[in-house]
Parts: C-alpha cells; structure tokens; sequence
C-alpha cells in the first residue's frame, strides 16, 4: 500500500526533504518565519488538491474556497466544544468538508464544461452568503468565530482545570505556535503528496486522465464515468477542508470572507500559474504566489527609493511612482498581468516552461518527450458528438 | 397588493442591469464563442467613465480670498470649477447632468476598449478550451479591477443624480390607491426604461440592418459565412465592441444608484452569469428574460413576509434558481440545441 516505484520514491524523498528543509533555504529568501512558511504548507496542500480535480480531470471548479472555509469553521468549532488538540479538528475538518463535497460534487457534476463552473461558482456563492446571513450563530458573521473563554470544551476540560486567557492549540501537547506548527502543517503536506503521487500512477488517476481527454469515448469503452469523477471531486473536496483546518490550526479563527469567490480564484491562479496536471506545479505556484504576496506587499515608497538610488535625481520620482504601481497595494496588478501572460505564452504553467528549457538543452537525449517539436502531430480535434 | 407592486418595481431596475450585462456576456459567447469573465470588469469601467468625467468637469480653481477670512483666521478660499467660470450657468448646468452626458462620452471610449480588448488578446483564445479563456478573461478582470483602483483609489465615489430626476414617483395615485402608497424612485424608473431601449436597439440592429443579418448568420454557422466571401471577423470585434458599450452604458445608469467602486464588476459578473446559464447561453431573449425574471425574484424574497418562512432566502435565491434550472433544463429557459453541449 505504501509501496511506490523507484523513481516516484526518488521524488518523493526530494520532495520531503525539500519541504522539510524549508526553513534552511528559504532563509536566504527572506521567507524563513513560521507564518509565512505555515502558508506555503497550507496553501500547497490546497493547490494540490484542486489539481487532483482541475489537473486530471480538466474540470474548473470555481467554488473551491467553500470547502476551505469549511474545514475552518469545523476546526474552530471542535477547538471550542471538544479539545485543543489539533489532530482531532483536523480529522473533523475532513470528514466534514468531504460530506460537504459530496452533497455539492453530486449536483454538479451533472452538468460539465463552463455549466459545472458556474454551479460550483453558485454554491460557494450562496455557501459565503449563507455564511454572512442566516447561519451566523454558527459562524459569527462579519466578526469571524473566533476562540472564548467560556468556551465549553468537554474533552479538555475533563482533564484539566480551566486555565488564565485563551488556551491555545497543541498537538499532544506541544504547542503549534511558530516552527512547530509549520513541521504539523509540512508533515500534513508531505503526506498528501504521497496520496496524490498514489492517485496520478494509481488505475484511478489514469482513469481520471481519460476523462479529461475524452469522456465521450471514456463511456464508449464502458466506463461509468460518473463515480470518478464524484470521488475525484470528494478527494479534492477534502484536500481543501483540511487545508482550511491547517489555517484554523496556525490561528485558531475563521471569516465568511475565506469562502468568497475571489478565493476560489485564487487557488485557481496558483494552480494555472505552476502547471495544472503536475504534481509539484500547483505547490510551487502556491509557494511563489504567497512569496511574492508577502515580499511585494511589503514595499513600500522608502524602499523603493534605496532600490531604485541608481537612477539619477529627478527622473527617480517618476521610477519609483511607476513602480510603485507595482509593488505594496498593488500588488495584485502584477499577479493578474504575469497570470494572464502564463495563460496566453505557457498554458502549461511554469512547469512546461521548465520542460522547454529542458528539451532545448537536453535534446540529445533520446527518450526525452518534446512537447514543442515541429514535427510532432498536432493535437487531434475533439470529434463533435 | 401594493406591497407586491412595490417589490416588482424595485425589481425591474435591477432587472434591468442584470439583462443588460447579460445581452452582453450572451452576444460575446454567441458571436465569438468566448467565455468572458471581464465582462463584469467592462461594467465597472464604464461606470468609471462617468467618474472621470465629473472628476474633470468639478476640477477647482481656488484662489484666496482678500477680504473675507474662514472661521479659522485664515483668508478664505473660494472654490470655483473651472466648467463653471468658462460656461458660466451652463457650466453648472454640465455638472448637474454629468451622469447622463457621460453615457455619450462613454459609447465611443466603451467601444474602443472593446475592440482594443478582442484585437489584443480575446482574438489569440478561439481554439483554445474554455478553461483557458476562463483563465485569461479572469486575469484580464483583475488587472483592469487593479488598474482602476490605482488610479480612483478603494473607496466608493458617489455620482449624484441630476436635480431633476431626484424624488420618487406617486405610482399609486395613478392606478387609484392611496397617496404614497406605491412610490418609485425616478431615477430607478428611468434606468428600467434606459435598458428597455438599450436592449430593443441592440435586438432592432440585429433584425434590421443588413450588418445584423449577417451576424446573426455568423452566429448560426461561422464557416458558411466566411465562405461567402464576408470577413465574419471583423464584424465580430465590432460585435464584442457593442457588447462593451452595452456593459459600459449599464454601468454609466447605474452610477447614482451604487457608487462605484473598483470591485463592482466582480460582484456582478458572478450574478450575469448565472443569468446567461438561467437564460440558456448563447441565446439573446432568455438573458433579457432571465435578467428581469431573477432580479424580480430577488426582490420579492426580500420581502420580510418571505424572509420569516424560509429565513436567508434573499441572500441564495438567484444561485438556488441557477441551480435548479441547470439541473431540471440543462439548456436554460431559451437555450437553443447544439450550443455549449459537451
């Protein structure tokens, strides 16, 4: 069951050791405390899982944030009636998010295409505004659930006396503030790149690939394509709801505004922008959208002026203003413009970017796969049924 | 009774908004076959094009003042708008109208941002799946969204209405009720009738011009056309062109009512397009119809009568419908067979 061929294990030991090593080299980066490194894990976790469903299936879900939300708010509550202890509101988080995913994956997955977007869009959408509205003794409306101190707590407090101020989350009592929490967040992540690695070479993952170049014929052949993509759906569903059990975890708080759709978007860019159907394409594009996030918010105009001290006086203002666009607020402008050039220049995300190059400079191997040779057919048109 | 009556005007005008930014979103999907999610973004930009153009017409001289001193000591500042001291009365006349002129203003600039748009980068998608032009359509949306908020800022700008149309009408004392029983606001009495227009020019250009006639038969079978010896192309960016302007004009009318902020589109974009799929994409009658239809039903299941039976209904009602429409007519209201079926 664990057992893995020998050059996925050679992946996945890299992949673990980088991931682990996390704090070492990202130090040079500037990246290397706890809450920035929490996020890689947390968001990679979440990328990969769409990519379950967008990569292998090539279904868009525009509603992913819901289930992220979800594990939030499942996290928080099992924090506040049942124990501190994170294993448990994680596992929580999962069962419910994948409950959440079947109910929502089965309506909608009848439908495909741009149809199954839109509904995914619908749901989350009246998933966020159900969250604001009508469902706030669960999930506190506008000002977020949140940890109190009257906060029943039965299995912790069976144990033990109720404490001075907040208690906070611990794993068997190690407390997953800071670094800690990071290796909880990394082992969680290591350990569902291993399920995904499983599903991609698994009968199940081909299957899934099938669908995703043909369904029709999928169902010629016999398949009842229905039940994968459902459990494909489910998979990632879950991925999401831990993932939003992980952000519960590191701060113990959890807002309506984690559903919005912009949300969903988001998840959706990383994925696009580090290559859908790669394994470590999402992850990287979750790493680099968060970095930048965080590195780029953070300017501001003294920093730009000590950049940019090169340029002679004067012309400097107007450098600094252009950029400025840039950077800090609008951070946001760079991501869509350097999105909407992946989309338009690599539409296999920075990964098939990583594979020309390789091609390029590695021609002379003979099994190497060219994606961008001349002469390799072109990709055949999808027959109208 | 008036209470129903209220709730059906309040509907139109959002209606209204809803159809229009719908027509679009169907006349891109239906001529070019593109997935556009800036079409929301369209929308906001138009209604920014009348943020501009007061912001220019209300830009300020300010000299001191000699004599007179402010109630802080400080020589007084008089503040005149530059449209004022040029035109004079008419000047302030500019600024009292500045939301409807800008509907003139925006036609060409909304067209030439459409067409700028299909050229530049809708026009590299056609063959690619609709996942990508999701993608791509949804980059573009935040990058203009950031755009805009650079250059406005993140707070709403209110657009006041004319001196006018401020004040509601008393419907009710037409149809022989109560005074004040139903009253309607005029502007939002205008906007309904504005799309009303807007939406029978768009359908009278498609049905009676010898340049709609042949975009409708580009519609139908894009090929055959080409073949003919017609550049469907071209006509279709000027297509997409339109389908901006319809946006844009929505969004113009629509200033008054909601101050625009940088986000606006997004907000509706998700709302036209659950209309289009209720509508039956690809199909001009069922977005119109669909438009009205949902922002009637969200207006009646805000009534409190309504909310105290199924609580938070107001809030889903326009996703609950996409969803039961999708799944019991997997073609919408109006779609027609052979479009969007995979």
């Amino acid at each position: 069951m664990f057992a893995l061929p020998k050059k996925q294990l050679i992946i996945f030991v890299i992949f673990a050791l980088v991931v682990l090593t996390m704090p070492l080299w990202m130090s040079p980066l500037g990246a290397a405390y706890p809450g920035l490194l929490q996020k890689f894990a947390i968001y990679g976790l979440l990328a990969l899982g769409f990519n379950i469903l967008f990569g292998l299936t090539g279904y868009l879900s525009f509603g992913h944030a819901a289930f992220l939300g979800v594990g939030s708010y499942t996290a928080v509550w099992s924090f506040k009636l049942l124990t501190m202890d994170a294993v448990p509101a994680i596992i929580l988080a999962a069962i419910l998010s994948g409950l959440f995913a079947l109910l929502i994956g089965y309506v909608s997955l009848r439908r495909s295409g741009i149809y199954f977007s839109i509904l995914t869009l619908a749901f989350a959408q009246m998933s966020y505004n159900l969250a604001y509205s009508v469902l706030t003794p669960i999930t506190n409306g506008e000002t977020s659930l949140q940890l109190s101190l009257q906060d029943p707590r039965i299995i912790d407090l069976t144990f033990m006396e109720r404490g001075q101020g907040l208690p906070t989350v611990s794993l068997l009592g190690i407390d997953m503030s800071g670094y800690s929490g990071f290796y909880f967040c990394a082992v969680v992540l290591i350990m569902g790149f291993f399920i995904a690695q499983k599903i991609t070479i698994s009968p199940f993952g081909l299957m899934l690939k099938g669908i995703k170049s043909n369904q029709n014929r999928m169902k010629y052949t016999g398949f009842n394509t229905r039940p994968y993509m459902l459990s494909a759906f489910v998979i990632s569903g879950i991925y999401a709801g831990i993932a939003g059990g992980l952000l519960a975890v590191t701060d113990p708080l959890a807002g309506a505004e984690r559903m919005q759709w912009t949300a969903s978007g988001e998840v959706v860019l990383m994925t696009v922008l580090g290559g859908a159907g790669t394994l470590f394409g999402p992850i990287m594009g979750a790493w680099i959208v968060k970095y930048f996030e965080n590195i780029f918010s953070a300017f501001n105009d003294t920093v730009l002026h000590n950049i940019f001290a090169f340029v002679p006086e004067g012309f400097r203002e107007w450098v600094v203003s252009c950029a400025g666009l840039f950077v800090g607020e609008g951070w946001h402008l760079t991501l869509g413009l350097v999105f909407v050039i992946v989309v338009v220049f690599l539409p296999g995300g920075l990964m098939e970017g990583y594979r020309r190059i390789v091609s390029k400079f590695g021609a002379g191997k003979p099994n190497q796969p060219n994606s961008s040779a001349p002469d390799s057919p072109a990709p055949v048109k999808q027959p109208a049924e | 009774m008036d209470a129903i009556l209220v709730q059906l005007l309040n509907g139109l005008d959002k209606g209204g908004a809803y159809a229009l930014i719908a027509l679009g979103l169907t006349l891109v999907f239906g001529t070019l076959g593109v997935v556009n999610f800036a079409h929301g973004a369209l929308f906001m930009l138009g209604s920014f094009v009348a943020v501009a153009f007061r912001q220019l017409l209300t830009l300020e001289s300010v000299v001191l003042s000699a004599t007179e001193l402010s109630p802080w000591g400080t020589p007084l500042e008089i503040r005149t708008s530059y449209a004022t001291s040029w035109f004079g009365d008419f000047g302030t006349v500019l600024i009292d109208w500045s939301v409807p002129i800008s509907v003139l203003i925006a036609i060409p600039i909304m067209l030439l941002i459409g067409i700028v748009m299909e050229r530049g980068l809708i026009k590299h998608f056609y063959k690619r799946p609709h996942a990508e032009q999701i993608l791509v359509t949804f980059g573009l949306a935040i990058v203009l969204q950031e755009v805009i908020k650079a250059m406005f800022g993140a707070n709403p700008i209110p657009q006041p209405m004319p001196e006018m149309m401020r004040g509601a009408a008393d419907i009710g004392i037409y149809l022989g009720m109560a005074e004040n029983a139903v009253t309607y606001p005029w502007w939002r009495m205008i906007y309904f009738f504005f799309s009303l227009s807007i939406i029978g020019m768009v359908f009278a250009f498609l049905r009676f011009t010898t340049f709609g006639m042949v975009v409708r038969a580009g519609m139908a079978d894009r090929e055959m056309v080409g073949l003919l010896g017609i550049d469907i192309d071209k006509k279709f960016t000027i297509m997409f062109g339109l389908a901006a302007v319809v946006a844009g004009l929505a969004g113009v009318m629509y200033t008054p009512m909601l101050p625009p902020t940088y986000s606006v589109g997004m907000d509706f974009l998700v709302l036209s397009f659950v209309v289009v799929v209720v509508g039956g994409m690809g199909s001009l009658p069922g977005a119109v119809a669909a438009g009205f239809l949902l922002g009637i039903l969200q207006s009646f299941s805000a009534m409190t009568e309504v909310k105290s039976i199924i609580p938070g209904i107001d809030q889903i009602i326009v996703y609950l419908v996409a969803v039961i429409i999708l799944l019991v007519l997997p073609r919408g209201l109006f779609g027609r067979k052979g479009v969007m079926e995979d």
